[in-house]
């Protein structure tokens, strides 16, 4: 980190000494400029959230509250409020969490399996699994509604944790994963008489730590985010989860600007906070998504 | 029939070190399918059964609120051609605007991020805070990106028009209620909000492209924009086809913009198909009709990729 930090002051000093030192120092403003520039819409949100109503609206535009007011949370985060906005943040929560933690424990053993394991049909199991990544998504909104319906989900989170972990893309990144460590440590593990179920226990997965936090970190960002579904499986108020409940606060409260950013503020601190922590493996792990 | 044939070669020594590490392999013979059937339950449950269950539902007349669903053969999907059904006009009129918002969208979601990840590429410090910068609206969703857009562009407090007034500009476009704002009001926000995904996978794949590519055209007196035509360009041909291919696939699917930002005004004109899909089938329960649109949408999809990869996927060098 220091060290980072020194060599950049020397790559700044030796910049500015030279003859492109005002080319740089162009460049840097220019993309200092365009960077806030490019999160002026959160910063706006942010402000806003913390207007009251009248101040929110009021011509000229403000980039800072008159005064302070936290009237948008507090309506909102009222226990009784008619949106139950911390209801809706702990069922995201909930649900985020546990869907997190069904891929890790469906997607592991799966891609373990598929990685290390020779065995009658794996190549079928494979195929089919390649296979259902070209069906496109849409296909399984309405079937996937009535297998849930008849389950007895709908309405529940149940509806929100579980289909989503039937996606093929923790199984594929685990299993791409397992196959790159050393398999001698396996080997020397079995020679010692362990079997597959402890090698996995006690090798793989303390090795894959890294692997294992970026698909959950993925998995809880896409839980928290999904909207289209929620909308429709979920439908009694106390029921449902964030972002469906900002399309009811933009409905409720639709002049009501402070309100609604507050609700959009509150949405969005969980997965900022998130990426901030675990930003290398959120980057990385889309960019191996991408490039498998 | 691998185990069998293994088995009836199990004399020859050949096979004795096949044996020996398939044995290696052991815990039992049902031990694979014990690890793989947690996941396999659930992939069975919530992608192999709708997989077929969706074609089923998209060939009978099946209203949910009702107990018949008799079956009607492809009668759901020539509906939708004729010009005097119940759901045609309106399904194409959503299918015509995912298709604007697509053909609108997916130039820019392609070479803006190629250019930022380009600028990101270059060594220098505090290269990750601006790469946090631009990736982070991502993390965000689309709720979020919805209501905070709809806000800034309101045609009366927002403000967007607050500062054209400002520039001299007209301060009064109408941006979520009238065409063609309604557009960019759906553009713009997705261009902002996703910018930092396809980003990211124009990075990884830079990365991948030979320092010596570079340094052989700085020999050969190539300037900037050279070598990025003619080293980075090909190099990243299949990394940017691939972007092509799933930002056209996302943009099919936009709904929560249509929804929260122009509220599919005006009348109906901006609503995606996968909004009146949903609502066909989930709100108004028409399931048969809602699925049989889902398959010609994922057909348009289908082919479009299909298109992109014959036609740019190879090298043509």
């Amino acid at each position: 980190m220091s060290r980072a930090e020194t060599s950049g002051r020397a790559f700044l000093r030796e910049q500015f000494q030279s003859k492109k030192g005002t080319k740089v120092i162009v460049s840097y403003a220019l993309l200092i400029l365009l960077s806030l520039l490019y999160i002026a819409p959160l910063l706006w949100m942010l402000s806003t959230s913390l207007k009251t109503n009248s101040d929110a609206v009021q011509w000229p535009l403000s980039w800072f509250p008159e005064q302070i007011s936290t009237e948008g949370y507090s309506t909102i985060l009222d226990p009784a409020a008619s949106q139950p906005v911390i209801r809706w943040f702990v069922n995201s929560l909930v649900a985020a969490t546990a869907h997190a933690g069904l891929v890790l424990i469906v997607a592991a053993p799966a891609g373990y399996a598929l990685a290390r394991m020779h065995f009658r049909g794996s190549r079928l199991i494979f195929a089919t699994l390649v296979a259902t990544l070209f069906i496109p998504p849409v296909t399984f909104l309405m079937p996937n509604y009535l297998i849930v319906d008849s389950l007895g989900w709908l309405d529940t989170l149940w509806a929100i944790v579980v289909p989503g972990a039937a996606g093929a893309f923790g199984v594929f990144f685990l299993r791409q994963f397992f196959t790159s460590l050393p398999v001698e440590l396996e080997e020397a593990a079995l020679v010692d008489g362990a079997n597959r179920f402890q090698i996995f226990m006690r090798i793989i997965l303390p090795l894959s730590k890294p692997a294992l936090a970026t698909l959950a970190v993925l998995s809880f960002l896409t839980n928290w985010n999904d909207f289209l579904w929620p909308v429709y499986v979920l439908f009694s108020k106390p029921n449902l989860t964030l972002q469906p409940g900002l399309a009811i606060l933009q409905d409720a409260y639709n002049t009501n600007y402070p309100i609604v950013m507050a609700g959009g503020i509150i949405a969005s601190i969980p997965v900022l906070i998130l990426f901030l922590l675990a930003q290398r493996y959120v980057v990385e792990g889309v960019a191996r998504s991408g490039l498998k | 029939m691998a185990v069998s044939s293994q088995r009836a070669a199990a004399g020859t020594p050949g096979t004795a070190a096949k044996q020996r590490s398939a044995a290696s392999h052991h815990g039992g013979r049902f031990t694979p399918y014990l690890f793989l059937a947690p996941y396999l339950v659930v992939f069975g449950i919530f992608v192999l059964a709708p997989a077929g269950y969706g074609l089923w539902i998209s060939l009978h007349s099946w209203d949910y609120l009702l107990p018949g669903k008799p079956f009607v053969g492809l009668e759901n999907y020539t509906e939708l051609f004729s010009s005097v059904s119940r759901y045609g006009p309106d399904f194409w009129e959503s299918m015509r605007a995912t298709g604007t918002f697509t053909v609108t969208s997916v130039p820019l979601l392609v070479t803006i991020p190629l250019g930022v990840a380009v600028v990101l590429n270059q060594q220098f410090p505090g290269r990750a805070l601006f790469r946090a910068v631009y990736f982070g609206p991502y993390v965000l969703g689309v709720a979020v990106i919805g209501v905070l857009w709809r806000f800034l562009l309101d045609p009366n407090v927002g403000v967007m028009n607050f500062y054209l007034g400002k520039l001299g500009l007209p301060d009064d476009i109408p941006w979520t209620t009238a065409l063609p704002w309604g557009w960019v009001s759906l553009v713009g926000p997705t261009v902002w909000w996703t910018l930092g995904f396809n980003t990211v996978i124009y990075l990884a794949g830079l990365q991948d492209i030979s320092r010596e590519y570079y340094d052989a055209a700085k020999t050969d007196g190539a300037n900037a924009w050279q070598s990025f035509r003619h080293v980075t360009l090909p190099g990243l041909r299949p990394v940017i086809v691939f972007v092509l291919t799933i930002t056209v696939l996302g943009s099919g699917i936009m709904f929560g913009q249509s929804l929260l930002i122009t509220q599919g005004a005006p009348s109906f004109e901006t609503r995606s198909a996968i909004w009146f899909i949903a609502d066909t089938g989930l709100r108004q329960f028409q399931m048969g009709d809602a699925a049989a649109m889902s398959y010609i949408l994922s057909l348009f999809l289908i082919v479009i990729a299909i298109v992109i990869f014959k036609f740019l996927g190879r090298r043509v060098d």
